[in-house]
């Protein structure tokens, strides 16, 4: 028999791990100021569910644009041309660099200094579009444009790298066997790439879900939106934040596994 | 591009006695640095020319440049009496739009050192997907021919398996057979064995000889082997810093080099 080390140290870090935890638990769970009651009326109440349906189609939509210009722009980055690669580099630098509360505050409030949309053809008196901004600006637009703009920028980068990630070697297999630099592009480098980017990519579906949240700020319909109207309501803020809390917590782990199943499927080849 | 235009009455003029691929006073820069010294060069139809010459002097340029994955600085390269990359108009040569340089590539097939099999592809999709996607060939067909090519480089059995899941020398043989399905007038090799653990080198010569023997196939070929020169080879050419120093039958350029750069390299090589 062999005895295995004793690790003496992490045993005594574990057990007061466990107890911090446990005593934290038991002090919210029995703090009477907190009203698990009031929790349970609205975890499943109609407001709260409309809007974490809102909240999981700004997350969807907008994840949905934010990948699809992602590659644009990662594509035009690594262009041959340098304006084309410019424009993108510098793409990335602004988005990147607005903050995303300011950017959805700006786009929540382009009707302040945009009164409509006219495009017409220069130099004569046609108009074939004029509508005002407010119509076509709703909170809802508003929130999936911020989202998607500033998600495009970081995905962008991810898309590069994993574009990057795949040889020389591939592209000039591709082009000796007469592929068009786009049909490389769709059938060879993309599907490699992608291994590479899934991943991160999910991170950036999580990170885009908790940054939904932050549209409560033009008031985007969505559920940290609900929750903190139900709070302004009845005053139970922190039960109700908790509530929003919980929802965030089950879409993130549902997420999470579908995100493993993806991977070990594209992982097998 | 280039005003050293050579005889522009070849233009897709058929003719029986023009060569497969004819290189005519082909220079090559990358930047200030000239890596490409006026060569001149014809391999014949079912010849199979092989390129032999120390590190750095050109060889894979050269053979890149027959497939225009290499611009030329000067000359002109015709596969099957038809200008490589460019169209001559007004005595001035104008590289093609892409569609159209990609639609003349699909007549030379290349053979890489590293295989560059497509990873996400079985050896069946390798071998089929371009003839498919670039050829629009019959999806059936393709696959028909592929797995028929696939047999002939003795890999029948093995078109659901991945790259990964074969050995080097596997590896280059289905490069080869995706090479292949295009139906090129021309095959290229760049030391397709030079990445090969030497028990797995046999395996990937067999299959050339094959081709060079047996199926006609023109072919010009970078390569290290001296014994597959002497043996497969029509010709053997020798380059040096650029240039072509020598060429010939493989007996005489191998056997009793004239140059003594030839002869350098050679008893550096054969040891
Ligand atoms: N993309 C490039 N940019 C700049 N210089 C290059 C490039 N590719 C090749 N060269 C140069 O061109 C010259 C010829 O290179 P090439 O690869 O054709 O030689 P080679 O004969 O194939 O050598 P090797 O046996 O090492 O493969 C070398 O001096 C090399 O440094
Ligand atoms: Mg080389």
């Amino acid at each position: 028999m062999v005895v295995p080390v004793r690790h003496y140290g992490r045993m005594i870090f574990a057990v007061i791990v466990v107890l911090a935890v446990i005593g934290t638990v038991y002090s919210i769970a029995t703090n009477p100021n907190f009203e698990w009651s009031v929790v349970a009326e609205f975890l499943f109440s109609p407001s709260i569910l409309r809007g974490l349906g809102s909240t999981l189609v700004i997350t969807i939509v907008s994840m949905a644009i934010a990948v699809v210009l992602a590659v644009v722009i990662a594509v035009m980055r690594i262009s041959p041309s340098r304006i084309i690669s410019s424009v993108a580099a510098f793409y990335v630098f602004v988005f990147r660099g607005i903050p995303l509360i300011v950017l959805l505050i700006l786009l929540g409030n382009l009707g302040l200094f945009l009164k409509s949309i006219t495009i017409g053809i220069p130099g004569t008196q046609v108009v074939l579009i004029d509508v005002p901004i407010s119509e076509v600006i709703t909170p809802f637009v508003a929130s999936v444009a911020g989202l998607s703009l500033a998600g495009a920028a970081y995905m962008a980068e991810i898309v590069r790298s994993g574009l990057l990630a795949i040889g020389r070697g591939q592209r000039e297999a591709a082009k000796a066997l007469g592929l068009t630099s786009s049909r490389t592009l769709r059938f060879i480098v993309l599907p490699q790439a992608l291994r590479v980017i899934l991943p991160p990519m999910g991170n950036e579906f999580i990170g885009m879900l908790k940054a939904s949240a932050i549209v409560s700020v033009i008031a985007g319909g969505d559920l940290l939106t609900v929750a903190q109207g139900i709070a302004g309501t009845n005053y139970r803020t922190i039960e109700l934040l908790i509530v929003a809390t919980i929802w965030y917590l089950l879409v993130i782990i549902v997420f999470s596994i579908g995100q493993y199943l993806l991977e070990r499927r594209t992982a097998e080849k | 591009m280039s005003d050293r235009i050579p005889n522009p009455a070849n233009d897709e003029a058929p003719d029986a006695a023009r060569p497969m691929v004819h290189i005519q006073h082909v220079d090559k820069w990358y930047g200030n640095n000239q890596v490409l010294h006026d060569i001149d060069l014809a391999v014949e139809e079912g010849e199979t020319v092989c390129l032999v010459g120390p590190s750095g002097s050109g060889k894979s340029t050269l053979l890149r440049c027959v497939n225009h994955l290499e611009e030329i600085g000067a000359g002109s390269v015709w596969v099957d009496g038809e200008l490589v990359g460019y169209r001559l108009r007004n005595g001035r040569l104008h590289e093609l739009r892409e569609a159209e340089a990609c639609r003349k590539r699909v007549e030379v097939g290349m053979v890489f050192q590293h295989f560059n099999l497509f990873p996400h592809m079985t050896v069946l999709e390798n071998v089929s997907f371009a003839p498919i996607t670039v050829k629009n060939e019959n999806k059936a067909e393709a696959r028909a021919y592929a797995t028929s090519l696939l047999g002939r480089v003795g890999l029948a059995g093995r078109e659901g398996s991945y790259p990964s899941q074969l050995s080097g020398g596997q590896q280059q043989r289905v490069a080869i057979a995706r090479a292949l399905a295009m139906r090129p007038k021309v095959m290229l090799f760049d030391e397709p064995t030079s990445a090969l653990d030497p028990e797995l080198v046999g395996e990937v010569l067999a299959v050339m000889k094959d081709l060079a023997l047996t199926g006609g196939v023109t072919m010009l070929v970078v390569t290290h082997e001296m014994g597959f020169a002497r043996e497969v080879g029509d010709r053997v050419v020798f380059m040096d810093a650029g240039r072509i120093v020598e060429q010939g039958p493989p007996a005489q350029v191998l056997g009793d080099p004239q140059h003594e750069r030839t002869k350098a390299f050679l008893s550096a090589v054969l040891r």
